[in-house]
């Protein structure tokens, strides 16, 4: 019997877990082997439709869909919360006390954002990584009369590496539109020396912020928020002025793993082999998604392209065979659309070895992304595409 | 090459050998807020990228560049923390 532990019912974690009943279906059936999902809420979330709550009209209810009904009928599905990983017994406990043994174990335990790490973030500060903080914004828009907008980044890694870029593009885009743009300036500041960590992502945006008149400010790591000045402060020791504080917040792996010596402190980011998605120096322990530490970008597209490798790499040990050639490795595969405002968009596509060439932006992206996004349900945690 | 007739005591190494830009700057900057000021930090980088964008941010933070040396594979930087 080999029993597949799948930690996280996320996009890696669902995808893998369906991949893995259809390649494993002779060995579940009969009894040779087993796939199990634990998951802390039983819940799967669409988290890039958060930015949709605060820029489009989108509605929470519909990012969220009971997890059961996303996986196949031969995984099975744990709630709980998996507080301890004790590698040399090949066992997982739970916080309710279950101990869950396992063969081959997944890791796609997501991130978590913090931002309470900065002080008076909760109080000034937006932001979009949640539907309750992404309706919070939307308000905020909502009321905002003009003044200076300022979107930030608090530290990398951060999930879906274009997201601020897109936000800020699309609050220019609504301002111009309420007539609201002339009594605006907007700021948008970067943690390294350009717009976009990728060189080629950066230069087609650095023209894109100019033209919409949109402020880049480059090395400006945000470290302190002052309230009583509406200033927030750089690690380089520069001040901003703001009237909206949409802010990025410090994101981090998962504790448990830090607590279980498997990720280290204080990042919590596994360590992840590019390639065979191993962890360590493990044979039967993968990673994918947002929990690695691999240099690309946190985004569900990278699980996407990652999971078909760890379901490959599983179901070859459970049926003692070679690898198939096309999913034997991960090239670093990631595919997204990057909104741009005034209903356009693009596409970044890119690998370990071959960097995004995203193409002029046009509505078709824009609308690539909407059609992607409605129909995710059906399509991505499936395995569809 | 930066040059320094100083002779200086590392305090912490980041080895970054094998993240790729802008990993090396940020492990950096996570450093120099954990360090206190007059703490020397030396960086291993293999990104080619490091050698123009960890100098950059340096001088732009106010920190101190007190070497840059290529290695066998990867360049080594040396930032003492001023303020």
């Amino acid at each position: 019997m080999q029993r597949i532990l799948i930690l996280g019912g996320g996009v890696g974690g669902t995808l893998t877990a369906n991949l893995l009943a259809r390649k494993l279906h002779r060995e579940i059936r009969r009894g040779d082997a087993t796939v199990t999902v634990v998951d802390v809420t039983g819940r799967h979330t669409y988290q890039p439709g958060f930015m949709y709550i605060a820029m489009g009209g989108e509605r929470a209810e519909k990012l969220t869909r009971s997890e059961r009904g996303l996986l196949d009928s031969r995984v099975q599905l744990v709630i709980g919360e998996a507080v301890k990983i004790d590698e040399s017994e090949q066992l997982v406990e739970l916080a309710d006390g279950q101990r869950l043994a396992y063969d081959q174990l997944v890791l796609a335990t997501g991130s978590r954002i913090l931002p309470e790490a900065i002080e008076h973030f909760d109080t000034e500060a937006h932001h979009f990584y949640s539907a309750k903080a992404a309706a919070k914004l939307r308000k905020a828009l909502d009321g905002f009369k003009g003044g200076k907008v300022v979107v930030g980044i608090a530290s990398m890694p951060y999930k879906c590496p274009p997201a601020p870029l897109e936000v800020i593009f699309l609050i220019e885009s609504e301002l111009r539109e309420r007539g609201l743009r002339e009594k605006s300036d907007i700021h948008y500041c970067s943690p390294i020396g350009r717009a976009f960590t990728i060189e080629s992502v950066s230069e087609m945006a650095t023209p894109i912020l100019e033209d919409k008149g949109i402020e880049l400010h480059t090395f400006f790591n945000v470290e302190t928020i002052d309230p009583g000045r509406k200033v927030i402060g750089s690690l380089e020791g520069e001040e901003l002025e703001y009237d909206l504080l949409v802010l990025v917040p410090p994101h981090k792996g998962q504790q448990f793993l830090m607590d279980s010596g498997i990720a280290p402190a204080p990042g919590g980011w596994l360590p992840t082999d590019r390639h065979t998605l191993l962890v360590g120096e493990s044979k039967n322990v993968y990673a994918l998604g947002d929990a690695t530490d691999l240099p690309l970008s946190k985004a569900g597209s990278t699980a996407h392209f990652e999971a078909p490798v760890v379901a490959e790499r599983i179901a070859a040990a459970v049926q003692r065979r070679d690898l198939s050639k096309k999913h034997a490795e991960y090239e670093g595969k990631v595919m997204c659309f990057f909104e741009i405002g005034d209903g356009k968009g693009t596409l970044l596509q890119f690998d370990y070895d071959h960097p995004p060439k995203p193409p002029k932006p046009n509505q078709l992206w824009h609308l690539g992304k909407i059609v992607f996004n409605k129909t995710y349900w059906h399509t991505v945690p499936k395995g569809r595409v | 090459m930066t040059e320094t007739s100083t002779p200086y005591a590392i305090t912490r190494t980041i080895d970054a050998r094998g993240s790729f830009c802008p990993g090396p700057l940020m492990e950096l900057i996570r450093a120099i807020r954990e360090a206190s000021v007059g703490d020397v930090l030396a960086v291993y980088s293999s990104d080619k990228g490091s050698k123009v964008d960890i100098p950059k941010w340096v001088e732009k933070a106010g920190h101190r560049l007190i070497a840059l040396e290529t290695r066998d594979g990867y360049d080594e930087l040396v930032v003492e923390k001023l303020r």
